[in-house]
């Protein structure tokens, strides 16, 4: 089997959904001719030529606004979002038209719009190339997020994605691009042709958006996370030698609430994970169904580590981030609450 | 299954390896264009959004009504501070390339932009600058050292490491903070002129974006509360010629001028030679006068090129000819006034070099001192309750807890 990065696998996912449908377009900021900032759409202008992968301006309502009419004229269009940091000023085009055009039209006109964007810190980007405001997307309804944490599920989410007849919001960790990465900076980068999800098939196949996965199977607890905190919690079970159910959540909208909670109630005991700000993030959502399936289950109260309630400071990247020491204190007092 | 496509894809003038082309470019011969009363009306200047303003000719002489007429100290400042915001660049791109910031971005070939605006403009005059205008902040004198301790967010950063390096502010200097989200500041400068006017003052606001920023909607924002207003604010685009990898066509500069945007939307515009010195003076001058006297908002489009990569991140190579810059048209912003002051026989290759020597190293001493503060990788560092501090006027009690939990963590 191929062994890919997670850009590799992205730009093949593009590559067959361009070769397999004709209305398959791609637009935005420096994807063309450049072959995007982190080079995931490289080679595909030049394969399928400037006017199914289009170069715009920098304007991010645009982009998807125009991306919204292009599906309403039978195009299937996959707009980049330069960095999930630039998302805000296409905010209206996805709240209150690219998710609701369906429901206010009765079903008459719909937009079959994936926007793809990387998210995410652990790259010295300061504050404003290091967010994940996933939660916010979540919190609107009509659209999907997703956000893979391997090669593998990164391509099958992509054509999954682009294939579905609803606007999808597709997350890449660009910390990952390059590699797992279990959240100490101090070890030697891993590349993804040393782990299992770095071998992807070379062809098409789906990986169905509303399905978690359980990345590693346990008893003690289960961790909920997904995209860059699933290598942290891997990290962080495995220093405290905790016999953890990791589950990777893959898609928040819809969600996977019955693998979340078939693990929570088998080990009575959860910790959910993510890189975005703790206050309203997506892990108070988890929690709160969590709560509301397997309340009689539960031997402790279910714990949250996330980031914190602040802006993402460049001098201060590790310290934000919710890297294994953080997620280890979380653990412990998870094990050893009531 | 190829089908036709009918839709018009802007098409760069050339690409890596072949010979760099300008045609596209139109140019006025200096000393072309008329210079108006800075009261005349929209309707009768709209040429100027056409034209190219431009002072110095290819003799190294200033012509024409646009001539500012600046005192030689006044041109020997310019230069000094354009030679050293470039030399400024340089050592911080080596300090990046060394591991000591994370990330810097250069503004060579662009100098003028902000030094002859900087010096044009009053003190008092509230600055909204783009990450590009670090010119801004040598013209109103702010140690270099301040600008390297948020490069190295360090124990001075006056960010308190909390921004990209380059984003820089400066409340006392009236220079605003630079967001890394575009164009976010030019309907903000023009609120800021807004409430001037409210208030009574004449102080005007300034701002700048390249012209790739100005596809962003803030653009458009900014264009007509500006005009319905008539606010006393300068919108600047900097025509670089480049946003990242696309070329200005990709923004709108195919068709018609960025400048010509001034009359669509009822304000002056105004297209000047970004290269040429006199050129920018002028303009800004005339444009300031203007707001101050309440004739109305001016946008200008300087028309440059940017001689360096976007950022630290990024490679031109791939995108456009090695020696494009060289080829451009409009020269070198340092090098044209330095031919101006030598031909007014009030400057010399000797003198030119000895401000350079001058100029190193002082960038070098500031730098020296700049790192006895910390830098990204090496102590002192700064505070890791700084982190939890300004999110807020006051601390809620969640933070104060997150505070904790890190003091935990970190074991301190």
């Amino acid at each position: 089997m191929p062994q890919m990065n997670m850009i590799q696998a992205l730009n093949s996912a593009m590559d067959i959904m361009l070769a397999r449908d004709p209305n398959v377009v791609m637009l935005g900021e420096d994807i063309g001719y450049f072959g995007g900032v982190f080079r995931v759409t490289d080679g595909l202008q030049r394969k399928y030529g400037e006017h199914r992968v289009l170069d715009t301006p920098i304007a991010e309502g645009a982009i998807v606004g125009a991306a919204i009419g292009m599906g309403v004229n039978g195009l299937r269009p996959v707009a980049e979002v330069q960095f999930a940091d630039y998302i805000y000023p296409a905010c209206d085009q996805i709240f209150s038209e690219l998710a609701r055009l369906r429901y206010r039209s009765a079903g008459d006109f719909w937009a079959p719009v994936t926007i793809r964007t990387p998210c995410g810190g652990g790259i010295r980007g300061g504050q404003t190339h290091s967010q994940s405001p996933e939660g916010i997307f979540t919190h609107v309804c009509g659209i999907k997020v997703v956000m893979p944490s391997t090669p593998y599920d990164a391509k099958g989410l992509l054509i999954a994605s682009i294939e579905d007849d609803d606007p999808v919001v597709f997350f890449e960790p660009k910390r990952l691009y390059n590699g797992p990465f279990d959240g100490d900076v101090n070890k030697p980068a891993v590349p993804w042709s040393t782990h299992p999800k770095g071998e992807v098939p070379d062809g098409y196949y789906t990986v169905p958006i509303g399905k978690a996965e359980i990345v590693r199977k346990g008893s003690a607890v289960t961790m909920v996370a997904y995209g860059t905190m699933i290598y942290v919690c891997e990290a962080a079970a495995r220093a405290l030698g905790i016999d953890a159910e990791i589950i990777d959540v893959r898609s928040m909208v819809p969600l996977d609430t019955d693998t979340i909670c078939t693990s929570v109630k088998k080990t009575g005991r959860c910790l959910i994970a993510h890189e975005a700000t703790r206050f309203s993030g997506f892990g108070a959502e988890l929690s709160a169904t969590i709560q509301e399936e397997c309340f009689w289950d539960l031997e402790a109260p279910i714990g949250r580590v996330a980031g914190w309630d602040t802006p993402y400071p460049h001098a201060f990247e590790w310290e934000y981030f919710p890297g294994p020491l953080r997620v280890a204190a979380a653990l412990q007092a998870v094990m050893e609450a009531a | 299954m190829a089908r036709r496509s009918r839709l018009h894809i802007p098409q760069h003038h050339s690409r890596p390896g072949e010979e760099p082309d300008f045609s596209y470019l139109e140019t006025s011969p200096a000393g072309a264009v008329p210079r108006p009363d800075v009261n005349a009306r929209v309707r009768d200047i709209g040429s100027l959004s056409i034209d190219l303003v431009r002072v110095l000719d290819d003799s190294h002489v200033a012509v024409g009504p646009w001539n500012p007429h600046l005192e030689v100290p006044d041109l020997q400042i310019g230069l000094r501070h354009m030679l050293l915001t470039r030399i400024f660049d340089e050592r911080m791109q080596r300090a990046q390339r060394q591991g000591k910031t994370s990330f810097y971005m250069r503004c060579l070939g662009e100098e003028a932009v902000s030094v002859a605006q900087g010096m044009a403009l009053r003190p008092k005059d509230m600055l909204f600058p783009a990450y590009r205008n670090q010119g801004l902040y040598v013209v109103r004198g702010r140690p270099l050292v301040d600008l390297m301790c948020q490069l190295l967010s360090n124990t001075r950063d006056m960010c308190k490491g909390r921004q990209l390096p380059v984003m820089y502010h400066w409340a006392e200097g009236r220079i605003f903070s630079i967001s890394g989200n575009l164009t976010t500041q030019f309907p903000q400068a023009v609120g800021w002129a807004m409430a001037a006017a409210i208030k009574g003052e004449d102080d005007i606001a300034v701002s700048w974006i390249g012209e790739g920023s100005s596809a962003e909607a803030d653009f458009h924002h900014a264009m007509l509360f500006a005009s319905v207003y008539m606010a006393p604010v300068i919108l600047n685009i900097v025509n670089n010629q480049w946003a990242i990898s696309t070329f200005q066509g990709f923004a709108g500069g195919e068709q018609r001028s960025f400048a010509a945007r001034g009359p669509g939307y009822g304000m002056a515009g105004i297209r000047v030679d970004g290269n040429d010195f006199l050129a920018v003076h002028a303009v800004t001058q005339w444009a300031a006068e203007r707001a101050r006297t309440g004739a109305g908002p001016t946008l200008i489009e300087h028309v440059t090129y940017r001689g360096a990569a976007h950022s630290t991140s990024d490679d031109p190579a791939r995108y456009r000819p090695k020696d494009d810059y060289e080829k451009w048209p409009l020269g070198d912003p340092v090098l044209r006034l330095k031919n101006h002051l030598i031909a007014l026989g009030e400057w010399s290759e000797e003198r030119h070099q000895a401000l350079a020597q001058e100029l190193e190293v002082h960038v070098t001493e500031s730098w020296k001192e700049a790192v006895q503060y910390g830098t990204l990788t090496d102590g002192p560092r700064l505070n890791r309750d700084l982190m939890f501090q300004d999110v807020f006027k006051e601390m809620p009690e969640q933070l104060r807890k997150q505070r904790e939990q890190l003091r935990a963590e970190q074991g301190v």
